[in-house]
């Protein structure tokens, strides 16, 4: 099965993973600080940092482009409860 | 016309030359959206704003009372020339006589943030063109002829969606929720109406407070407008020197307590309480463990001697909490609960967070703090420490090692830890 790796810097925790996980699955789990709200893409609550190896994250779809807008996101930023990792090694932290 | 300043039925206010207050006054409310209370009641503010080539509505009123906010509106004009509907926030509050306004007034254009805009379904349930919306930013102007309306973005503030509105030529600011209160009184005007700060400084504590960091922006983007008068959604009309409640809002939105750590120090509170003793000697060494940790200073509180509220300011200024709890009955004990169902008026949002405690036969205290400490969207990276009655040696230990992981979290000196979930079923267990 193909593994992903994603490190969540603010808590120094790198995790292994199955590709094609959310990171709302796996940032709870461990206790970093992405934080939910709705957990649909909507509210905005979990935008955060994509501090390097944003390539290997499924590409945003046009809600979430859309609410990333609303909430001034910068080119780094995706939802945590969008963002599926599809391999690599994907460093994110709260923001 | 109404010109006076006080407000009579089925009559608009004026505010400021062809601009009118055409809302609607609740003088025997006592409980507002559950949470609230008012020894006034509320009034719903809702207004007219006229150029030479039409009205604008701003906002309108709670549903019950759409017939007080429409004898008003169409007092001061007819439908026909009503050209826009801005709306600064859903809460039904606001939007209770919008279906109703949309109607009346088919040739109007609606204009929302783009929050407000996913809302908006969930308002008018029997759908609503959507030609006739428009999603507005800061570019945003409409034209009334003589007078145009611009929008602040100024989210959060209680909503995703709320906006506010200013009226450039005449230095009016629509502020929606901002700046109101829940304080009902037909005087209207703030120089006219009894003493109403206590309700001011109320409503800021329990609506705009979790929201602190989005009332920074939003006064940055206000203390920067010429304001003659300030026009919120609740409460008195703000003519008399509005800039004092813009000040006020700064001095709300400061630290309540004088930062007591040095600047680059880390601020950790451990909060327990103890029924025969156990809880609190983790609590002791928890507390040892944290303070091993340079940059950190900790605290220590037995939860048995303290009201809630002034340890709610102490935690919104902290960086790190710890709770511990024996299991009573299954469950940690109020004292805990209390403290930890007030955090809801607090940003505590990213903090570090960690629970411990001594049980005797089921210990469910702890792992119950740990969820709702995530559920206060606390990070809570290290599992809590649980002893069957009395600690050991090597249990203290662990408490300690516990205080210290945290508080290395605090100082950005925690250990990098690596956990394989690449197993199937891994993630789901």
């Amino acid at each position: 099965m193909p593994k992903a790796q994603v490190t969540f810097e603010d808590i120094g925790v790198t995790v292994t993973v199955p590709a094609g996980t959310r990171l709302i699955e796996v940032s709870e789990k461990v206790g970093a600080g992405i934080t939910y709200g709705c957990r649909e893409g909507e509210c905005g609550t979990c935008m955060m940092k994509i501090v390097s190896g944003g390539e290997h994250l499924a590409s945003p779809s046009v809600l979430e482009d859309q609410v990333l807008k609303d909430n001034y996101a910068g080119a780094a930023n995706r939802l945590g409860c969008q963002a599926q990792v599809l391999g690599g090694h994907i460093v994110v932290r709260p923001g | 016309m109404n010109t006076s300043t006080t407000v009579l039925p089925g009559q608009p206010a004026a505010i400021a030359p062809d601009v009118h207050w055409v809302g609607a006054l609740d003088p025997d409310l006592r409980q507002f959206d559950i949470i609230l209370r008012t020894a006034n009641g509320t009034s719903y503010n809702a207004y007219a704003v006229r150029g030479r080539d039409g009205v604008a509505v701003i906002d309108t009123v709670k549903a019950e009372f759409a017939d007080d906010f429409f004898a008003r509106l169409w007092a001061c004009c007819k439908p026909a020339e009503i050209r826009a509907i801005v709306l600064n926030h859903l809460e039904p509050d606001h939007t209770g006589a919008l279906p109703a306004l949309l109607a009346a007034a088919p040739d109007a254009r609606v204009y929302l943030s783009s929050a407000a805009l996913r809302m908006l379904k969930g308002i008018v349930k029997d759908g609503i063109d959507e030609s006739r919306l428009t999603v507005v930013d800061a570019d945003t102007r409409v034209d009334l002829g003589g007078r145009t309306l611009r929008f602040l973005h100024t989210p959060y503030l209680h909503w995703p969606d709320t906006q506010c509105t200013w009226v450039e030529e005449d230095g009016l600011l629509f502020s929606g929720d901002v700046f109101g209160c829940h304080f009902c009184d037909e005087r209207l005007f703030n120089d006219r109406v009894g003493d109403f700060r206590f309700s001011f400084d109320y409503y800021y504590q329990h609506i705009m407070r979790p929201f602190r960091e989005h009332v920074l922006e939003a006064l940055a983007l206000i203390e920067a407008l010429p304001i003659r008068l300030i026009a919120p959604a609740h409460g008195p009309v703000l003519r008399d020197a509005p800039r004092n409640y813009v000040q006020r809002y700064r001095q709300l939105a400061s630290p309540l307590l004088t930062f007591e750590a040095g600047e680059h120090e880390k601020t950790l509170l451990v909060f327990y309480i103890s029924a025969y003793g156990n809880t609190e000697r983790m609590a002791r060494a928890v507390r040892d463990g944290a303070e091993g940790v340079e940059g950190v200073r900790v605290s220590l509180y037995d939860l048995a001697g303290g009201d809630p509220a002034p340890f709610v300011d102490l935690i919104e200024e902290a960086d790190g909490l710890m709770f511990g709890s024996p299991t009573i009955n299954g469950d940690a004990v109020k004292p805990v609960w209390d403290l930890l169902s007030s955090l809801t008026l607090v940003k505590v949002k990213g903090k570090f967070g960690a629970a411990f405690g001594s049980f005797g036969w089921s210990g469910e205290a702890v792992r119950l703090i740990e969820d709702r400490l995530r559920g206060l969207k606390l990070r809570v990276p290290r599992t809590g420490v649980r002893v069957k009655l009395i600690p050991t040696d090597e249990e203290l230990a662990e408490c300690r090692a516990l205080g210290r992981e945290l508080a290395e979290h605090l100082v950005g000196r925690a250990q990098p830890l690596h956990i394989d979930f690449s197993a199937p079923g891994a993630l789901t267990t």
